[in-house]
């Protein structure tokens, strides 16, 4: 393959992978530049390992493009790619032992070579490693992952770290232009963990290779990336530095993964003013007037003072030891703040609290209302996000009411049949009630996510038929996985026709 | 007390039950007696008639010979089936394991009939293309069943990681998933040596007219008495019978070698 030499190693163009029904990874794009330690980082499900397995050749896009160096990689397979994965759980190859797994891919290894015959011909042939190279770079890459004198090692006897480093060794071996790395650290102790993290990142540093490591650990991703991508369902949400991840998340999920957060609703209230838990704070973002907002603040920023002398009071409800600093609770008003300090508070204490503005961190709150396609029945309930539900129809005309037969009277007394006639709904996150008994609701669904904003918790229900969300307000605790039903009150059920109906 | 006497008695009872009639049966090897239970005296002409007569040692090398063409041909067969099947997705395979595995359980009895019905349906003569077709039809599912859990035993990773370091899928096959799964193959041999060493019912449907095999013999021998070389058939039991022994031996020291060096 022809080199071209462009700063991105990598680049995905709007990837997708979809599996029967499910999508996988959705529309990804992505640079990877040369020499870059990049970190995937998302929940289980979010389509991280997807993306590096059509990265590695495994797995095909179903559109979408993998470029490698400017060239379109997506129907390269994978022995043919300059590219080597270490595996989650190692693959080793149990019938061979610790010189051989790592010489494997120098065995299958083909180089150009000029040779010159007596007679100063020169002839271009290609051949394999010889014997001796092959065992100096195994020696070396043994050496490199600290595991000298290992040659002759039974995979089998091998602890799970000594296994990483060989499987780490088997790769890097064969001099590889990325490396990926799939949840590399996952089966190790949490020790080993935090020494395998820093070796692995001077690795980085020595080879100069581009690492893209795949991750659902934040703080892994954190210690050793350049760059984090952090995905969910099949996403990207957010590419940043570490820094910038943690300190600028673009949205309450990203905050909520990253690090430890407090995550409130809040409302701009003038220029660079927002107003959470009851108080106005000043803040460095500038959003509009009125708008609604979610406010993160790391539990390490807020600032206790004494009592009457920060922007609010609070009293500290709980508080737990966690090794180097103490993790206290502070209840102000009807909101619990999460703190982090050195200096502990003790439990029924009165506190202030200070926030630096700089430390206020401001996003556009993703879901202000939940927008569904609906139709109405003959019954003259609304059919929307797989379920079934009483409404009042006459909002779709303005002074209409209905007769006796449930037909539609409009306000110049044409009579209506409202019949499979198509609309657009909305609820708002506060008006929608959930339950554990599954008769009561129009729709049932499972939880699939819980974001704890200061005073309530915003919850997502998916349903199972067609994947329809309902974002839910609520003051009760809830599981992810759960089982629940969704009712709404009637008059909570906004309509409006659909505009192309009118047409 | 009384309790282990029993439980003891009950042991040796089932041992003896079990291996008594070889026993006898190799202490008449012995002898050159027509009838077992008269001795006339020691002697191993039993055994020297097993390489004289050429009639036993041609019915000995048929079977051997038989074994192992069926045993190895199966064997290649049923790894590249059960290869096939554990790697091919959706409903194709799961019909083609099912109608691997339907020969398993099927009697014996309908197969050898259904192979003798098809091969003069095709005008097939019994020749030792058909047997070997026959023994090939009764022993493949069963290499198919021994190779198919070491598949599902390997790390599906294995081939992708080999795959990764730059094999082609067939390099992957051969320097891999082939050694992974070898224990599965080497007992699924063995296992198709003893199914077609002591097969009587296919071969006896299948095989050409004047072929026998050590089962197809014995049983004729013993339906007609007057068979003079039926004594000799005591020796060539009694070595089986060795041979069984001294693998079962060599197996046991094995596993247990393994055990101490792990």
């Amino acid at each position: 393959m022809k080199e071209q030499m462009t700063e991105n190693i990598i680049e995905i163009k709007d990837l997708v992978r979809q599996f029967d029904e499910t999508i996988a990874v959705d529309h990804i794009n992505l640079k990877v530049k040369r020499g870059e330690f990049v970190t995937f980082l998302g929940p289980s499900g979010c389509g991280k390992t997807t993306t590096l397995r059509m990265i590695a050749g495994f797995d095909r896009p179903t559109s979408g493009e993998i470029l490698l160096n400017g060239v379109n990689i997506s129907d390269l397979p994978p022995n043919r790619r300059p590219i080597n994965t270490v595996f989650q759980r190692y693959a080793l190859f149990p019938h061979l032992n610790v010189f051989e797994n790592i010489a494997f891919g120098l065995k299958q290894k083909r180089v150009r070579v000029v040779l010159e015959d007596s007679k100063g011909n020169r002839k271009e042939k290609t051949q394999k490693l010889s014997k001796q190279e092959i065992a100096e770079k195994v020696a070396h890459a043994l050496k490199i992952v600290d595991l000298e004198g290992f040659e002759k090692r039974s995979i089998t006897t091998l602890s799970g770290g000594q296994q990483q480093r060989v499987a780490i060794a088997r790769a890097i071996v064969n001099e590889p232009q990325i490396l990926l790395l799939d949840e590399p650290l996952g089966a190790l102790d949490l020790k080993m963990r935090k020494d395998m993290q820093i070796e692995l990142k001077e690795m980085h540093k020595t080879l100069g290779i581009t690492f893209i490591y795949v991750t659902h650990d934040q703080e892994e991703a954190l210690t050793m990336s350049d760059t984090v991508v952090v995905m969910k369902d099949g996403t990207v949400q957010q590419i940043g530095t570490p820094t910038d991840i943690y300190n600028e998340p673009v949205n309450a999920f990203v905050a909520d993964f990253i690090g430890e957060s407090n995550i409130f609703s809040g409302t701009i209230t003038d220029h660079k003013k927002v107003r959470f838990i009851g108080k106005v704070f000043d803040c460095v973002d500038d959003f509009e007037k009125n708008e609604k907002v979610d406010v993160v603040v790391r539990p390490e920023d807020v600032v206790l003072t004494a009592p009457g002398e920060g922007i609010v009071d609070g009293e500290i409800i709980s508080s737990v030891f966690k090794g180097v600093h103490y993790e206290m609770i502070l209840k102000v008003g009807r909101n619990e703040v999460v703190i982090q300090n050195t200096v502990e508070k003790k439990v029924g204490e009165k506190c202030g609290v200070m926030i630096s503005p700089d430390n206020i961190h401001i996003m556009k709150k993703e879901f202000s209302v939940n927008r569904y396609d609906g139709y109405i029945t003959k019954k003259n309930t609304v059919i929307f996000g797989d379920g079934e539900f009483e409404c009042d129809v006459t909002q779709l005309y303005a002074g209409s009411h209905l007769d006796e037969e449930g037909y539609l009277i409009t306000a110049d007394g044409e009579q209506l049949d409202l019949t499979d006639v198509d609309v657009e709904v909305e609820v708002g996150l506060h008006d929608i009630d959930v339950s554990d008994e599954p008769e009561i609701g129009g729709a049932t669904g499972n939880i699939v996510s819980i974001i704890y904003k200061g005073d309530h918790y915003q919850i997502i229900v998916r349903t199972e038929e067609n994947e329809e969300d309902y974002v839910v307000d609520t003051e009760y605790t809830w599981n992810e996985n759960d089982t629940v039903s969704i009712s709404i009150p009637k008059e909570a059920i906004k309509m409006k026709l659909k505009t192309e109906e009118k047409r | 007390m009384t309790r282990k006497i029993i439980s003891y008695a009950f042991l040796v009872f089932v041992l003896i039950f079990v291996y008594a009639p070889i026993l006898l049966l190799v202490i008449y090897s012995f002898t050159p007696s027509t009838i077992i239970g008269k001795w006339d005296g020691f002697s191993l002409s039993l055994y020297g008639e097993l390489f004289t007569n050429a009639r036993v040692r041609t019915m000995i090398i048929n079977t051997v010979v038989l074994a192992l063409l069926a045993a190895g041909l199966s064997t290649i067969l049923g790894t590249i089936g059960a290869i096939g099947i554990f790697y091919s997705r959706g409903k194709l395979g799961k019909v083609v394991k099912g109608a691997s595995n339907i020969n398993v359980i099927n009697a014996e009895i309908v197969i050898g009939v259904s192979l003798a019905l098809l091969f003069s349906f095709l005008t097939f003569n019994r020749t030792y293309f058909s047997l070997l077709l026959g023994h090939l039809a009764l022993i493949t599912p069963f290499v198919v069943l021994s190779v198919t859990p070491k598949l599902k035993q390997m790390d599906p990773s294995l081939y992708e990681a080999a795959l990764d370091l730059g094999a082609t899928p067939t390099k992957a096959l051969f320097k891999v998933i082939i050694p992974e799964i070898m224990s599965g193959i080497v007992s699924g041999f063995m296992l198709a040596i003893t199914l077609s060493l002591d097969d009587y019912i296919i071969t006896s449907f299948t095989k050409p007219i004047g072929f026998d095999t050590i089962s197809t013999y014995a049983y004729n021998a013993v339906k007609n008495q007057a068979k003079s070389d039926l004594p000799a058939l005591r020796a060539l039991s009694a070595i089986i019978f060795l041979i069984a022994v001294i693998v079962v031996i060599i197996m046991n020291i094995r596993a247990s070698r393994k055990e101490k060096t792990k």
